[in-house]
């Protein structure tokens, strides 16, 4: 280990140490140990905790989908075509998030905010239709407390809904912050981390979609 | 924050006594706090080493708190038909004893560590994410001070530390308390897991050039561990803790199983989240004393590879041994067997652990300096603690041991014996680190001798009252069940509470230790002749943690530059070739010019005390609920609109005439 007994001599290249400032200072891009940025990392991490979050959500409806007794149940008011439309427009939100993230890769800002704001219009065409979907069960006589079924049903798309909103706000607000030049840091990767998170609540609400409404109960 | 590179114009300026101070940043109106004294350079900071210092010494009056709930139970037990608590409050009391020492005490102290320590140990200025980390330590400040108001509005929670649906639901605990318990939790819980994102970032990215994982000191590793098992438990109690907030205040009836729910269903999410939650209080305490005992023991650590693995492996299997704490619900054979064989592996990663502690001993040149004291202590007590484990690891033997007295023996012995004894280990091997002077030895061990035989007397004869059927969560006993001989519950109990007495005493030393240690002089910056990288820097610490980022080039890289290997072949001989001071000088002499500092910023002190708000909220008033989220709006708009280094027009000028240093590292004051 004699060569452990370092001096001066450092043949290694002396890497600056970025914290996450996102501003470029100098031109200099942000050296990290595994190559990653740090941000894209983090985001990495929450979404994997973020799984775990609907896990608890999806185990808690699968155990009581059909613990109704004799209230309505999930067979007596899903509207497939209905929902399928839906989410059909949240998946096609994905597409256009993509398109997004291309274009800020282009560094073409116009394009960039463009499809932000049609990703977002969709997230919120799709909001709508979940609003519209609660509107209709309620009426039909599924309140929160009405069965162990509604209150998982609800809790659970709720908690995706309350996603989806954040994720619009998110949305609006980097094109706003775009518009104005406020926004701190390197553009193209904050669109990509909004764009991660985005994909993610996609993911979460195929399967929710899948199990929740396609699986019989 | 005092250190950041200024553009060499600003000093030309405030000599031309054109120092004009334009305020800047967030909204175009908030000035930035930069100041470097005062309260504000604490409330604003974005410093880890500020940070980790406030964790601690909040983490610290918790544990006072905790330890006087803890004594009053005790005072309780002391005799037949205890008159001190009533049930109602002595299910309080050793509700928030749980939940005070386990939530706002073990993790945070941890917490405490890995924020102070983890960059240091890698080579790094500050953690990935500054204002994020400054976020986590006031939602755990707050959220524990939130949890505590419950005792002034009306009781506090009464359902124990684990709080099991549907006792816990509001027929069976009508206080506001469990409310308190459950948003707290929430807002504790945010606080970990943004840590946790944080320092996993941290431990992975921010790392020195050649530093890679496997030379990672120890108890960084172990952190790393913690912050991936803080990562996917936290989300699992989050959702347990909202099903149960619905339940109570919008009417759901997830828990009630008059209406069909499922019994079990809190079990299995609390305890898969509980059970990970073990492995959390108490893996941060076998990565310090990993880093004690070579350190005393002058030797490496034995089987370095060994004890990363068994650690990761603890993390893995951890998350696969929840239902042994339900052996007694009625889980069905199967289960049963599987979770059983799964719990006595988990007991083959920490041995391993404890081989290694052994042989890192063996044969060592030994120095029982108090942390050493504390290291051994740990061995010790966390062995007696894991062997009562493996006993109820086995089913048969567990569903008799069940909710009896054994049980709050072993958890005590594995926490306190293993955790806390852990954690002071490392406040009085890293107190010189973070303070620059020593704490007194003298004291330190009045302070381990009666911790030691205090929690032996409290803990050692819970064993033989719950093996003798006392159960727990009871708050009175009476003289007509005592028995007598050996087995006299009225003498065990009588003992124990007198070692709660004693392990009182001996926390009261540590705070007289660090009373009459504030004058001490300055000592070395290496009074341990210690082995790893925090350890390349003055002490305490500079703002920016080193002048040059060091380059790593081994394991124990700080003892490697001052050891030669003068053996032959496989014989080890090393030869002190220099001091600690002349490393430390030599990364002096090659100081870096540019040196980027984050800067304090407002707003994780403010989007945390969003949080209290919005739970006030959800309590008592949809009106808090607005305004909470409101102050949360801002906030998040305040950060986002931030950049994290300030303008130069944010720090006040130099005076004038001060000459830039000559290392162009600005000091604004």
């Amino acid at each position: 280990m004699s060569d452990a007994t370092i001096t001066e001599t450092d043949d290694a290249v002396e890497i600056p140490h970025g914290y996450d400032d996102g501003s470029d200072h100098i031109g200099l891009p942000h050296h990290t140990s595994t190559g990653l940025s740090n941000t894209k990392l983090a985001m990495w991490l929450f979404l994997g905790s973020e799984c775990l979050l609907f896990g608890g959500l999806i185990s808690t409806y699968m155990l009581y989908r059909n613990r109704q007794a004799d209230q309505l149940g999930p067979d007596q008011l899903w509207d497939i075509p209905f929902t399928s439309a839906t989410s059909f427009v949240l998946l096609m939100s994905s597409l256009t998030m993509v398109m997004s993230v291309s274009a800020a890769k282009r560094k073409d800002e116009q394009r960039t905010k463009l499809w932000l704001t049609v990703t977002a219009l969709l997230g919120g065409l799709f909001l709508a239709g979940q609003v519209y979907e609660f509107t209709v069960f309620y009426r039909e006589g599924l309140g929160y407390t009405t069965s162990l079924f509604s209150s998982s049903f609800y809790t659970l798309t709720g908690f995706h809904g309350v996603h989806v909103a954040v994720g619009i706000i998110m949305l609006l607000s980097l094109v706003a912050m775009l518009a104005r030049g406020k926004l701190v840091g390197d553009k193209h990767e904050t669109v990509e981390m909004i764009g991660l998170y985005w994909h993610f609540v996609d993911v979460v609400w195929i399967v929710i979609f899948t199990l929740v409404y396609l699986i019989p109960a | 924050m005092a250190i950041i590179e200024r553009p060499t114009e600003t000093p030309a300026l405030a000599g031309s006594g054109a120092a004009v101070v334009t305020p800047s940043s967030s909204y175009g109106y908030f000035r930035r706090p930069v100041q470097t004294t005062g309260w504000r350079s604490w409330a604003f900071t974005v410093d880890h080493k500020k940070i980790g210092i406030m964790y601690g010494v909040v983490a610290m009056v918790f544990f006072f708190i905790g330890g006087f709930e803890a004594l009053l139970i005790r005072a309780q037990l002391a005799q037949a038909d205890g008159t001190i608590l009533s049930a109602d409050k002595y299910n309080q009391m050793f509700t928030m004893h749980a939940t005070t020492m386990v939530f706002l005490f073990v993790m945070p102290m941890a917490s405490a560590f890995a924020n102070y320590m983890m960059p240091l140990q890698i080579g790094a200025r500050d953690v990935a994410f500054p204002r994020l980390n400054a976020l986590s330590l006031w939602l755990f400040v707050f959220g524990g001070i939130f949890i505590n108001t419950s005792w002034i509005l009306g009781g506090a929670a009464d359902g124990g530390w684990f709080m099991y649906a549907p006792n816990s639901s509001v027929p069976f605990s009508p206080t506001n308390g469990v409310d308190f318990w459950v948003l707290g939790l929430l807002i504790t819980g945010v606080a970990s897991q943004v840590g946790a994102i944080n320092l996993i970032v941290t431990a992975l990215n921010m790392r020195a050039p050649g530093m890679n994982l496997m030379r990672m000191p120890i108890f960084t590793w172990m952190a790393l561990v913690v912050q991936f098992l803080l990562l996917f438990a936290i989300p699992v109690i989050t959702v347990a803790l909202f099903l149960l907030m619905f339940q109570r205040n919008f009417g759901a009836t997830f828990f009630s199983v008059e209406a069909g729910a499922d019994p079990l269903l809190w079990q299995h999410l609390f305890w898969l989240f509980g059970h990970p939650e073990v492995y959390i209080l108490v893996l941060p305490a076998f990565g310090i004393i990993s880093e004690v005992l070579p350190t005393f023991s002058r030797k490496p650590l034995f089987g370095y590879p060994f004890v990363v693995f068994s650690g990761a492996a603890i993390g893995f299997v951890g998350f696969g041994v929840w239902a042994h704490h339900m052996f007694a619900a009625g889980l069905g054979p199967i289960s049963v067997a599987v979770f059983s064989v799964a719990t006595m592996a988990i007991a083959v990663p920490t041995g391993v652990k404890i081989i290694n502690w052994t042989m890192t001993m063996w044969g060592g040149k030994l120095w029982f300096t108090t942390a050493m004291l504390f290291a051994v202590g740990l061995i010790v007590q966390f062995t007696i603690g894991g062997l009562s484990g493996v006993t109820h690891a086995v089913a048969p033997s567990d569903t008799q041991q069940t909710d009896t007295y054994y049980i709050v023996a072993h958890f005590h012995y594995v926490i306190f014996g293993g955790a806390v004894l852990g954690l002071f280990a490392g406040i009085y091997y890293w107190w010189p680190k973070v303070f620059g002077k020593m704490l007194s030895e003298r004291w330190g061990r009045w302070n381990f001798w009666f911790m030691i035989i205090g929690m032996n007397l409290t803990f050692g004869p819970m064993h033989i009252l719950g093996l003798q059927g006392q159960p727990r969560r009871m708050y009175i006993w009476t003289e007509a069940r005592a028995g007598e001989g050996y087995f006299d519950l009225a003498f065990w109990n009588l003992v124990s509470s007198i070692g709660s007495v004693v392990l009182a005493i001996g926390a009261l030393f540590f705070i007289i230790n660090v009373w009459v240690s504030r004058k001490h002089p300055p000592c070395p910056p290496d009074p341990w002749d210690a082995r790893s990288l925090e350890w390349i820097t003055t002490s305490p610490p500079k703002e920016h943690n080193f002048d040059r980022i060091p380059t790593v080039h081994t394991l124990d890289e700080f003892f490697h530059r001052k050891y030669e290997d003068v053996g032959e072949g496989d014989q080890h001989d090393y030869k002190q070739v220099a001091t600690g001071e002349e490393v430390i000088e030599l990364e002096e002499k090659y100081a870096e010019a540019h040196i980027h500092l984050p800067s304090p910023s407002y707003w994780p002190l403010i989007l945390a005390l969003s949080f209290p708000v919005l739970a006030y909220g959800v309590i008592y008033s949809t009106l808090l609920i607005v305004a909470g989220a409101a102050i949360a709006v801002l906030a998040l708009f305040g950060w986002a609109l931030e950049p994290p280094t300030a303008d130069d027009s944010d720090f006040d000028p130099p005076p004038p005439g001060d000459d830039e240093p000559s290392k162009e590292l600005a000091v604004s004051v």
